[in-house]
């Protein structure tokens, strides 16, 4: 058990720490949590899409937090992933209005089309699926969302179109 | 204050108090969960909602500050209903284990439930089960019966002022725990099965082993450290199955340390003595009371010159062990007495106040404004300590802190002085040079020169400043400093910061009775009532070699600073009486007769805290074996030695007594100044200086043999540690085994890098098992690698 200087925060790269930078000058100085919803995403993409055990606590160096708190969360958080995803989240509404607007159907679709399950990765790490609360944009529901996108009003031909136009 | 009515009647108050507390001060009981009155409000289980008129829905108490005229029903049909259907939502997915639930009968659900739950349940859906938690030797967590009140968290971040438990997940999700497989490390965590309403937290040594109802419950006080925590020590059929926290908001509010609440283990120990053995012709064999001790004091009484003789005493035994132990001792013509076991330097012992204490009321230390900490790990060595403290610090006090090891306190240091032993003089006459700049006060004599070649820091100078602007300010001796070399020089230069800057000169004091000690006499240079006496110190007692010795509740191998030259003076001694609880190696190699003390739950007494308080108990538990109180040990003795006044019939008598020779004396600012004397170091600088820390879980026998605790983080320490820039000048690695060397004794260690520790320095514990073939604890060491 040595203790010695190297910094946890190492793991967080420079582009990213300039980002975090960003947020961080926005808040007071002593209130570095503030920027822990950020800071999570930026390391989230600067792995890839996922956050390891050891980004949380990265995370939880460079603002000055305890590691249990940054975990709470990292867990809290749907867009949070704490396993691999593939290159496309779909991130699959199934709250109240999307339910009564058919969203069962839109699932069970996306799962027949890409032969996995809520949750699931397919095998050439091209897409997952997960299912998601209420994404605030009941008017078009049923929705998903993939990336920054939404996209609302969905019916199985629609989901066909959008999924052979991402690369 | 204003005054409302609750239920009827009328009630006063402060204004913008929470409901709550307005009610249970009028001793009206609402029903709640997660408030508990020393963490934050969380207001998060809802069961204490209450109605209030002309509020349109009923309002939560324990989040409601009071208005004047306000009109309160905790009891009418609206608040019921409210309180049936959350207590309907929080028995959803709590399990019903009541059966097999160490918290089966002291329970807050099960309580509430019968107060405010349905016979029958509506709910026929699944229950919701989590996976419980490995989190250390101490808790056992059973998380299905969380409620998630959070008072578990909350008191992580608030008092523990270490986050460990969180609430991670969402919703349904919602879990409590550490997320990761992890210990909790705290050294107050088991606070938390206290706090925890339900049976979610548990402890893990007394789980299954008794139900509450079985328990009897004794009042009683923590005997291992100066603090004299509050505690209450729970029996079943005389034998001690748990002991919990008692509320005492003069000492230690809700909260003890995990020490004081597991040690019990040790108590109930294999390892005791339970009869009195005789060593005769080299053969250990037992013997009845009587002989022993006719066989113990034949055995002193043929060694005929008395400053032969030299008895050590350990300080947290009771005052009234203490007393006698001095008074037979004196009686017999003998003032080799002590009880400072791990003090090296007595130069200055006769300037020590009447007795070293804190100088002020333990109550008072949350309200200090600044303070200079100087060689204390005190969240280790006093835990309580360093709760108040911390409660200080977060009321803005300004800490700093001196030590030879950058440990992480449970508060934010504003400043930090790490430095080996051996520098730690330079550091604070570089602080007495700027209290002299700062303050502008007149150098006493010699100090000007003392100083002159100092350098003054932009830290130094904050320290300082920080003190003389405070209202309330203290300079801290710790209990690590005054085992240090050149003590008396360091404590000077203390004693002069403090006058300057007007603070408080406090000392936190080894043991659990030092101040018992003191009052009582157990010291070569003073008797009880303080009049000065001159005999050998104990580290003198064992340099120049006795021909006879008692050992009171001790063991010499680990007790006492320099272990190895204790051995070698209890080898050459012709006579050694050992009055222990147990029974081990290195006693059965050095004394002649082995008499079993009882342990200080099983007999009455009284422990004098490091804030002057006197706290008498009763016995709590059945003693083991034959062993019996020190005090009746003692009196037998005294009278076989036919010393006069050994007629005591109970310990209270000997309290009196030790009550009328001490007065009434007390620890404050004035009696802790110290007079002005030039200090100078007198040790010369070595290359290799060790640390000797006693740690938290070794300080003593029955810590030691407290098995829960010994497998806790805080007990690994059994290894040498040194920093980067010290292992890269000697050419070690971290792993790796090397030969510690002191006085040409030699022990094996692996090494484990740690930066926190000073420069030039190397920490090996005091206490532990392989410290005891090792020298004194801030000598120079060598290691060698293999
Ligand atoms: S474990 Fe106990 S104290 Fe912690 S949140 Fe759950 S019920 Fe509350
Ligand atoms: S319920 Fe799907 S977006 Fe609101
Ligand atoms: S006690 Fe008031 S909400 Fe929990």
């Amino acid at each position: 058990m040595s203790q010695t200087t190297q910094a946890p925060s190492d793991l967080i790269n420079a582009e990213s720490k300039q980002d975090i930078d960003h947020w961080l000058a926005k808040y007071p100085e002593d209130q570095k949590q503030s920027a822990v919803m950020a800071a999570l995403r930026i390391v989230q993409d600067q792995n890839g899409g996922w956050l390891t055990l050891e980004l949380m606590d990265a995370v939880a160096d460079y603002l000055d937090m305890d590691k249990i708190h940054v975990y709470e969360v990292a867990t809290f958080y749907s867009m949070y992933e704490h396993k691999p995803v593939g290159k496309h989240k779909i991130c699959v509404c199934t709250n109240l209005s999307c339910m009564s607007c058919g969203s069962g159907k839109i699932v069970e679709h996306l799962e027949e089309k890409l032969h996995i399950k809520l949750g699931e990765t397919t095998e050439d790490n091209q897409f997952t699926l997960k299912e998601v609360e209420c994404l605030g944009a009941c008017s078009g529901a049923p929705m998903f969302q993939i990336g920054e996108h939404y996209y609302e009003n969905l019916t199985p031909e629609k989901i066909d179109e959008i999924l052979a136009g991402l690369k | 204050m204003v005054t409302i009515t609750i239920n009827g009647k009328q009630v006063q108050a402060e204004q913008g108090q929470m409901l709550i507390e307005a009610a249970d001060n009028a001793d009206i009981a609402i029903p709640r969960f997660c408030y508990h009155k020393n963490l934050s409000i969380a207001a998060n289980c809802r069961m204490c909602l209450v109605e209030v008129e002309k509020a349109p829905k009923p309002v939560p108490a324990c989040a409601t500050p009071i208005t004047d005229g306000m009109v309160v029903n905790t009891k009418s049909t609206k608040a019921l209903a409210a309180q049936q259907a959350v207590m309907e939502f929080l028995l959803i997915n709590h399990p019903l284990d009541c059966p097999i639930c160490d918290q089966g009968g002291e329970c807050d659900l099960q309580e509430f439930s019968v107060g405010y739950g349905k016979d029958k349940s509506d709910y026929y859906e699944v229950k919701r089960v989590v996976k419980d938690k490995n989190i250390g030797p101490l808790i056992a967590t059973e998380l299905t019966r969380c409620i998630h009140c959070t008072r578990c968290v909350r008191f992580g971040q608030e008092i523990a002022g270490m986050r460990e438990m969180g609430a991670t997940g969402r919703g349904d999700w919602m879990e409590i725990g550490t997320y990761i497989e992890k210990s909790i490390d705290s050294e107050l965590s088991g606070n938390i099965i206290d706090l925890c309403p339900v049976g979610a937290l548990t402890s893990k040594v007394s789980r299954f082993t008794y139900r509450v109802w079985e328990l009897a419950s004794n009042d009683f006080v923590a005997a291992h450290d100066c603090i004299g925590s509050n505690i209450n020590v729970q029996t079943k059929n005389g034998v001690i199955k748990r002991v919990i926290a008692r509320e005492n908001n003069e000492i230690n509010d809700t909260w003890i340390s995990d020490r004081d609440r597991y040690s019990f283990e040790g108590i109930n120990s294999a390892d005791r003595l339970t009869r009195p053995m005789i060593k005769q012709n080299g053969q250990w064999q037992e013997a009845s009371w009587d002989d022993a001790l006719q066989f113990a004091v034949n055995g002193l009484k043929a060694i005929s010159d008395a400053s032969e003789l030299g008895a050590v005493c350990s300080p947290s035994v009771t005052t009234e062990e203490m007393f006698l132990l001095q008074k037979l001792m004196r009686g017999i013509g003998s003032n080799n007495i002590d009880h400072r076991l791990r003090q090296t330097d007595f130069s200055a012992q006769d300037a020590d106040p009447r007795f070293p204490g804190l100088g002020m009321k333990l109550a008072e230390v949350k309200n200090l404004n600044a303070a200079l900490l100087i060689g204390s790990n005190v969240r280790k060595e006093q835990p309580i300590m360093g709760h108040h403290l911390r409660q200080a610090s977060l009321n803005s006090a300004q800490i700093a802190v001196l030590n030879p090891v950058k440990y992480e306190q449970i508060f934010k240091p504003a400043q930090e002085f790490i430095a080996a032993p051996s520098q730690m003089f330079n550091e604070l006459k570089s602080l007495a040079k700027a209290a002299l700049e700062i303050t502008g006060k007149t150098a006493p004599d010699g100090l000007a020169d003392l100083v002159a070649g100092q350098t003054v820091s932009d830290a130094h100078k904050a320290c300082i400043e920080n003190l003389n602007e405070a209202d309330n300010a203290a300079v801290i001796i710790g209990t690590m400093l005054q085992a240090m070399p050149d003590y008396a020089a360091m404590r000077m230069l203390a004693g002069f910061i403090a006058d300057a800057t007007d603070s408080v000169l406090s000392y936190l004091t080894p043991g659990a009775n030092t101040s018992g000690a003191y009052l009582s006499g157990l010291l070569p240079n003073r008797n009880a009532a303080g009049e000065s006496a001159d005999g050998l110190d104990t580290q003198a007692m064992f340099a120049q070699h006795r021909k006879g010795y008692i050992l009171f509740g001790i063991e010499p191998d680990r007790d006492i600073e320099n272990p190895v030259q204790v051995q070698n003076a209890l080898d050459n001694a012709d006579f050694v009486v050992a009055v222990t609880m147990y029974q081990s190696d290195a006693l059965q190699n050095s004394a002649d007769v082995l008499l079993p003390l009882s342990a200080i739950t099983e007999a009455s007494g009284t422990l004098i805290n490091v804030d002057g308080t006197w706290q008498s108990f009763q016995a709590a538990s059945k003693a083991i074996g034959q062993s019996k109180p020190g005090w009746k040990i003692l009196r037998v003795m005294g009278n076989l030695f036919d010393v006069s006044g050994f007629d005591y019939q109970s310990s209270e008598e000997v309290l009196a007594d030790v009550k009328s020779a001490a007065g009434d004396a007390v620890t404050d600012k004035a009696g802790n100044k110290l007079s002005w004397q030039c200090p100078d170091k007198s040790t010369a600088e070595t290359a290799l200086q060790r640390i000797a820390e006693l740690p938290i879980y070794a300080v003593d026998a029955v810590v030691r043999r407290a098995e829960a605790l010994q497998q806790t983080a805080d007990a690994q320490v059994n290894c040498a540690r040194i920093n980067s820039a010290t292992a890269e000048k000697l050419k070690i690695e971290d792993g790796q085994t090397v030969s510690a060397v002191q006085d040409g004794h030699l022990v094996d260690m692996s090494v484990s890098i740690d930066d926190r520790i000073a420069d030039n320095c190397v920490y090996i514990p005091a206490g532990i098992e392989s410290a005891a073939a090792l020298g004194g604890g801030y000598n120079a060491i060598e290691l060698k690698a293999k």
